[in-house]
């Protein structure tokens, strides 16, 4: 990493006995010697996935309708500048580096927190234009902002500027979830789509084999 | 709005269940201490002040803000590693304390043996500015930070550890018993500890106000509260993280200098007096 802060912290003595401590934790932790994963791995550091959202079809999505697929969340809006095309665009990519069978499996629930600016037809012309396992979903403010903190994220508007316009601060990671709704991990843009498609396919693979869906 | 904004944002039973207990044990001691022992009301106003801030901090929405901007996080443990610790030891509740102590069961005493030799440890004068220090560093080391934002659980542990050690450190350094006649640490000591301390927090803070590169990506993976340059949240978040609390090691100096200085007239007085009387 080429942060000079984190180098200097790093050589620092007084983290090295911690970081010791820490890593000696996370490799009791770890029961199974199995391959790390790409992406970040968060298991178990946050709620399984639950959510009631409205399709841009008008109707009412739960996070049951899509059980046993591997869920990807993503919170955005259609008017987004940068994060929103930019992350929508590099999970199509990822995922037509999965191969063909297991690619059925995989699902993108990109959340809109814009639901002022998107209307449904809105959402399903923009998302549609991606990929065709995106589904585009929102709802009222209060319930996004439910959704968005059992998820530790949150958005906020911007000032209305002259044109009605604004900008949105939303969340620019993903949250995958396994075949079961089980948080497994943190996908930032970053990583290579390679990469990101291995996690995938690993992941739709355990989907597929209900026996071993506990990888 | 008022009352939302005064709720908390993520409740934690645990922490509401400790600040109402601090808050009952120090009204109670107050009134049941000896007269002549009992703190001041500016005394009990430093402390009640103190309490409320680490309090506001963690449990109203201000706690929202903390986890989803970085310069209102640097505020947040500003308060509670610094601020809020450095008001509740200025207030001085030895007394009430004492009065407590001499309400525990007598039997109960061996059993607090392990208690007290952890707090010796602590309250080491090598080990206390190291864990001041290190804790600072440990949990702004930007894997463990990111960590710590995005796990509700380590998120409190976070806190409570930089407050828990907050209280211990400043207690360390303003603990009003006199270093010559009891186990109090020695007025030079504490100097050369407040200074010492200084030093790496500013260059952390300077690092982090003057690092080209983003820092601490977790509040781009969290987002933030609002739409806000990252440079500038990082800037303004580097700046409380350096200037503050190298402002509160001084303030610390100058209290314990003053203390010095008060003790060396008692002292020159005693020692005039002597001869004479």
């Amino acid at each position: 990493m080429p942060n000079p802060l984190s180098l200097r912290i790093t050589r620092s003595v007084t983290v090295r006995p911690l970081l010791l401590a820490v890593l000696m934790l996370a490799l009791s932790a770890c029961s199974e010697p199995e391959a790390p994963w790409h992406a970040k791995d968060i298991s178990g550091v946050m709620p399984d996935l639950s959510f009631t959202l409205n399709a841009s079809d008008g109707r009412t999505v739960t996070a049951a309708d899509y059980e046993g697929d591997v869920r990807m969340l993503f919170f955005g809006y259609t008017s987004c500048p940068d994060a929103c095309p930019t992350t929508l665009a590099y999970l199509h990519s990822a995922i037509q580096q999965v191969p063909e069978p297991l690619r059925d499996r995989i699902r993108v629930m990109f959340v809109s927190v814009d639901p002022r600016r998107d209307t449904p037809e809105k959402l399903a012309q923009y998302v549609s234009a991606f990929d065709s396992r995106i589904i585009g979903l929102t709802s009222d403010e209060a319930t996004l902002r439910d959704l968005a903190k059992r998820y530790r994220t949150t958005f906020g508007y911007g000032e209305v500027n002259a044109d009605g316009q604004y900008k949105v601060s939303h969340s620019n990671a993903v949250y995958i979830f396994d075949g079961q709704g089980r948080i497994k991990l943190l996908l930032r843009t970053d990583l290579p789509a390679e990469d990101a498609a291995r996690d995938l396919t690993r992941l739709a693979k355990a989907a597929n084999s209900p026996t071993s869906g506990s990888s | 709005m008022a009352t939302q904004l005064l709720l908390p944002y993520d409740p934690s039973p645990v922490t509401i269940a400790v600040f109402a207990a601090v808050l009952v044990l120090y009204l109670l001691g107050l009134r049941r201490c000896p007269a002549a022992t009992r703190p001041g009301s500016l005394r009990v106003v430093a402390f009640l002040t103190g309490l409320l801030l680490c309090y506001g901090v963690m449990q109203t929405r201000f706690d929202y803000y903390a986890q989803y901007m970085f310069f209102v996080h640097r505020g947040q443990h500003l308060v509670l590693h610094h601020l809020g610790p450095f008001l509740i030891a200025l207030s001085n509740p030895l007394p009430v304390l004492q009065y407590w102590r001499r309400q525990l069961p007598g039997q109960l005493m061996p059993w607090l043996t392990p208690v007290r030799l952890l707090y010796r440890c602590l309250q080491n004068a090598w080990v206390a500015p190291f864990l001041f220090v290190g804790l600072i560093f440990f949990w702004l080391w930007p894997p463990v930070h990111f960590n710590a934002m995005l796990d509700r659980d380590l998120y409190w542990v976070m806190n409570w550890s930089m407050l828990v050690d907050g209280v211990l450190f400043w207690w360390l350094m303003l603990d009003p018993r006199n270093p010559y006649t009891t186990t109090a640490l020695g007025y030079g000591k504490r100097i050369l500890i407040l200074v010492l301390v200084a030093v790496p927090q500013i260059i952390l803070g300077a690092s982090i106000t003057f690092a080209r590169q983003s820092v601490y990506d977790v509040y781009e993976v969290c987002g933030r509260a609002w739409p806000m340059a990252p440079a500038t949240d990082q800037l303004v978040g580097g700046i409380i993280t350096w200037i503050p609390p190298a402002m509160m090691s001084i303030l610390g100096v100058l209290l314990v200098l003053r203390r010095l200085m008060n003790h060396n007239d008692t002292a020159s007085d005693t020692a005039q007096m002597t001869p004479t009387g």
